[in-house]
């Protein structure tokens, strides 16, 4: 069986920065596989702008963010295999894929999880109602219209305001699609503020919150949607019920995290996140194999994806060079107000610098403080205007002020 | 030219027809009014083989059903078709109804299933550990089993197409006429002159066959919804679960599937649309509450999909074979319900000998018993699939993700027939999968339009999935 030092599951923007972070901390022999044709990811058909401006302080595009990547890949001259899909991975590290070329086997001295996320189907909504041709989740209809230059229907109306629905409403309003209304099972919407701004409100786009689809009509093509408002416990109230003739219906309920590979190699997961569970290090429970970006957990910008992944890819690096000795393990836990952290645990001694806690809060709320504290004591208190399930938080924590016991991030709603 | 026979109807008992059919030498042509083969009551059920205990002795669905699940495994082997025997478990909560447990068990020994056995509670959730704490009694019948629907209707229409069936698509009949001793297909695209027909029109059945005679047939559509989970959740159980059976049938199941899912359902509601394949939220919150009443920790997270089906149930409640008195040469295979998947082949072999001895029809000197399937890679071991690989790297492209399935499976179920991306689907289990064709379905269509299809559909007729190329491409052509 061939060897390589560390192979890349997946080459997105998460793989991407790891392979370039693990690289640049001396890792020689590294190998991306990437299961579609082409490197990119999902960024290959985000056509849309906004991408950036953190990692680059510039405004660019999903193939424009994912190309400066693939740039410095090929500068550094790291091998990449495309149409290439893992078909398994073992705790030993032993790679199992599949191309065109053959079947292939590798033994990994370290392996980066990258496998992104998937869309949450109708099924999986229970919605009940026909089959029809017509129900497209909001990516799968992304990747018609922006990469295969096809429009999914002309008369639209999309379920779930999650990020990828807000920017396809605008996608397809500008394409010459009617979109009717956004709908949003949750009393607010999970999507960044700036995407309701500029994909439903210049647009004039309706976002009812608080309602769901309970019907879709049509048996061979979608010709209507039944939306109703729903009540504190999400049941839809009778009589509430208004019909939208229409041809089609997105669906941007939520992103999964890809773990099947993770699962096979023993890989603890977080039933929260559906992720992986970490260290700082986001080293998993199987050593020498680590995560990042939307397989870890799922982000909202990718400029935060490439940070987390390029420190994946350091300590996979530093991982190749000397294993880490178990040390003392921390437990990171989600307090009041906040549905998960990630790294889940923290070993104060490896740490070679600050430690970035990403978590989010459970509800919409106005003036807050985020706060990290460990057997009753604050260790960092931070102060926002506002904060949102939508939009990721991070805090900064230096080790050294870590003492004994669980570390636990909680929201403080000021009155 | 006048057909031996023509078969209405390309569901599983259509195409377990034209193959038994296709051992004899004649003319013979089967119309299905949908786009492909395998589209309606043969689609949406529970894929078992029953055992056969629960049909009333001498009623023709006991005969059928046992026989039929006799012959199932050694046709799986013919025609190479993806089938298990895991055995099932009837449930009784009730210790109280222990005798009812006791009266299946007899009456499925005087139906002539080998193996019953009665099982306390705690033997019963031995052999089953997430098997309900609640569950008082079971009774086990090791000869039950389960099948894939789809890949059982594909293979006998595809053993029955290379024995020289023709097939043509799209072609619902319209009208049915005897004139002498043959009989006047009317349907859109043309009629057909033949000496026999064979009525396996699903729940249509009644229908066709109230054309020809006055021994009127009544078939009302009873729905039954489904829920299907990820094959993460495949193996909470191993053997078919049943509770004991009610007035409209044998209840909500949990089974796995051959292909590693979990399947809970159906339903049973006598409705009024021959169409009606929708699910409903109160179906569906049936199938869920049922369902956890069998099993223990029920992983409901885990569903992918809803679906429903229709039995096409004839009020006299058995199934009505053969030829009315009043309509020679005209054979019905109607109110096939459940089991009907399981009796297929019986039905297949019995009307096929009906026909034969009718028509006098001659051995098929060249008929070959023999069909594959489509290549499925994974079945492979590492150097066989190596070098199916090297010989055509297609099948070493992954389209669908989730259930592993290539490209060169694709274009291989693209060959035999499938036109649409349910066709691919129902061939292939593209699509299929947890993202339920969200990563693989503008891939397959790719594929399709490869293949000169056009428009392209989900499932033929209305179903279209593009609007057609969005605005710039409409000028310059697609990229």
């Amino acid at each position: 069986m061939e060897h390589r030092d560390l192979i890349v599951i997946g080459g997105g923007p998460a793989g991407l920065a790891a392979a370039l972070a693990a690289r640049e901390a001396g890792g020689e022999d590294i190998l991306i596989l990437e299961r579609d044709r082409y490197l990119g990811g999902i960024l290959n058909q985000c056509i849309h702008n906004g991408f950036g401006l953190h990692t680059f302080r510039e405004e660019l595009t999903g193939p424009e963010y994912a190309g400066r990547y693939l740039d410095q890949v090929r500068a550094a001259g790291i091998p990449q295999q495309t149409d290439t899909m893992v078909l398994s991975l073992t705790p030993d590290r032993t790679v199992t894929a599949v191309s065109p070329g053959g079947l292939r086997r590798w033994e990994a001295g370290a392996v980066i999880l990258a496998m992104g996320c998937r869309e949450r189907p109708r099924g999986a909504l229970n919605i009940p109602g026909f089959r029809p041709a017509g129900v497209y989740t909001a990516g799968t209809a992304q990747r018609l219209v922006n990469l295969e230059g096809q429009l999914p229907g002309r008369d639209v109306v999309i379920l779930g305001s999650g990020d990828i629905g807000l920017i396809m409403a605008r996608r397809m309003t500008l394409e010459g699609a009617k979109v009717h209304a956004v709908a949003e099972l949750l009393p607010y919407s999970g999507g960044l503020r700036r995407n309701i701004v500029q994909c439903l409100e210049d647009f004039g786009i309706p976002l009812l919150l608080s309602h769901t689809v309970v019907r879709i009509e049509g048996r061979a093509r979608v010709t209507a949607v039944t939306l109703a408002r729903v009540d504190d416990v999400r049941r839809p109230i009778p009589g509430t019920e208004r019909t939208y003739p229409c041809d089609t219906l997105l669906l941007s309920c939520g992103l999964l995290p890809e773990n099947e590979l993770s699962r096979g190699a023993g890989v603890a997961l977080d039933p929260v996140t559906g992720g992986p569970v970490v260290d700082q290090d986001l080293e998993t429970s199987v050593p020498g194999v680590f995560a990042c970006g939307n397989v870890l957990h799922v982000h909202d910008l990718v400029d935060f994806v490439s940070e987390e992944a390029a420190l994946a890819g350091r300590h996979a690096a530093a991982y190749l060079r000397q294993s880490r000795p178990a040390g003392r393990r921390i437990a990171v836990r989600p307090g009041a107000g906040i549905r998960y952290v990630v790294p889940q645990y923290l070993d104060p001694a490896a740490s070679d610098g600050p430690v970035t806690l990403r978590f989010r809060v459970s509800k919409p709320v106005g003036r807050c403080a985020l706060t990290a504290a460990q057997n009753g004591k604050a260790l960092l208190r931070k102060q926002r205007p506002a904060a949102a399930p939508g939009e990721m938080e991070r805090l900064t924590l230096d080790p050294a002020l870590l003492g004994e016991g669980p570390l636990t991030v909680a929201l403080e709603v000021e009155a | 030219m006048v057909y031996d026979v023509i078969l209405i109807g390309g569901g599983v008992v259509g195409a377990a027809v034209a193959r038994y059919l296709s051992r004899y030498r004649g003319s013979f042509l089967l119309l299905e009014r949908n786009e492909d083969l395998c589209t309606g009551t043969s689609k949406a059920n529970s894929g078992i083989v029953h055992a056969g205990f629960d049909c009333k002795p001498g009623a023709l669905k006991a005969r059928c059903n046992v026989a039929g699940s006799r012959m199932m495994a050694d046709l799986a082997r013919e025609l190479d078709f993806p089938y298990r025997r895991n055995g099932s478990l009837v449930l009784c909560f009730d210790p109280a109804d222990r005798p009812k447990l006791e009266a299946l068990k007899a009456q499925g020994e005087r139906n002539g299933v080998e193996g019953l056995e009665l099982l306390t509670g705690d033997q019963a959730r031995a052999l089953e550990p997430n098997l309900s704490k609640a569950c008082a009694a079971a009774l086990h019948a090791p000869a039950g089993a389960i099948v894939c629907p789809f890949g059982l209707t594909y293979a006998l229409a595809e053993n029955a197409a290379g024995n020289g069936v023709a097939f043509r698509f799209d072609t619902p009949v319209t009208g049915l006429t005897r004139q002498g001793d043959r009989w006047q297909v009317e349907t859109p695209r043309g009629s057909f002159e033949t000496r026999a027909v064979v009525n396996a029109a699903g729940v249509y059945a009644a229908e066709i066959h109230n054309w020809v005679s006055k021994e009127t047939l009544r078939i009302t559509p009873r729905r039954g919804q489904y829920l299907l989970l990820d094959r993460e959740a495949g193996g909470h159980i191993d053997h078919t679960i049943f509770q004991l059976p009610g007035p409209l049938g044998k209840g909500v199941l949990v089974t796995p599937t051959v292909h590693g899912n979990l399947l809970l359902g159906p339903t049973a509601e006598e409705i009024d649309d021959f169409e009606g394949v929708d699910t409903t939220a109160a179906g569906l919150e049936t199938v869920a509450r049922r369902a956890a009443q069998s099993v223990e920790r029920l992983p409901l997270r885990s569903v992918i999909t809803a679906f429903a089906g229709l039995r096409a149930h004839e009020s006299g409640g058995d199934f009505v074979l053969g030829e009315p008195e009043d309509a020679p040469g005209f054979f019905d295979c109607a109110g096939i319900e459940s089991p009907g998947l399981s009796s297929a082949p019986a039905i297949g072999l019995w009307m096929a000998e009906r026909l034969q001895a009718r028509l006098n029809l001659p051995e098929n000197p060249d008929f070959n018993p023999n069909r594959r399937g489509i290549l499925d890679p994974r079945s492979l071991p590492f150097a066989e699939r190596q070098a199916l690989i090297a010989a055509d790297p297609a099948y070493g492209r992954i389209i669908c993700r989730c259930e592993e399935i290539s490209e060169g499976e694709i274009r291989d179920a693209i060959r035999r027939g499938a036109r649409s991306l349910d066709g691919v689907k129902r061939r292939t289990r593209a699509g299929m999968g947890r993202c339920q064709g969200g990563f693989c379905a503008p891939r397959v269509m790719e594929l399709l339009a490869e293949a000169g299809i056009d428009p392209l559909t989900k499932s033929g007729g209305q179903s279209w999935l593009l609007a057609g190329p969005k605005g710039e491409e409409a000028l310059h052509g697609t990229p």
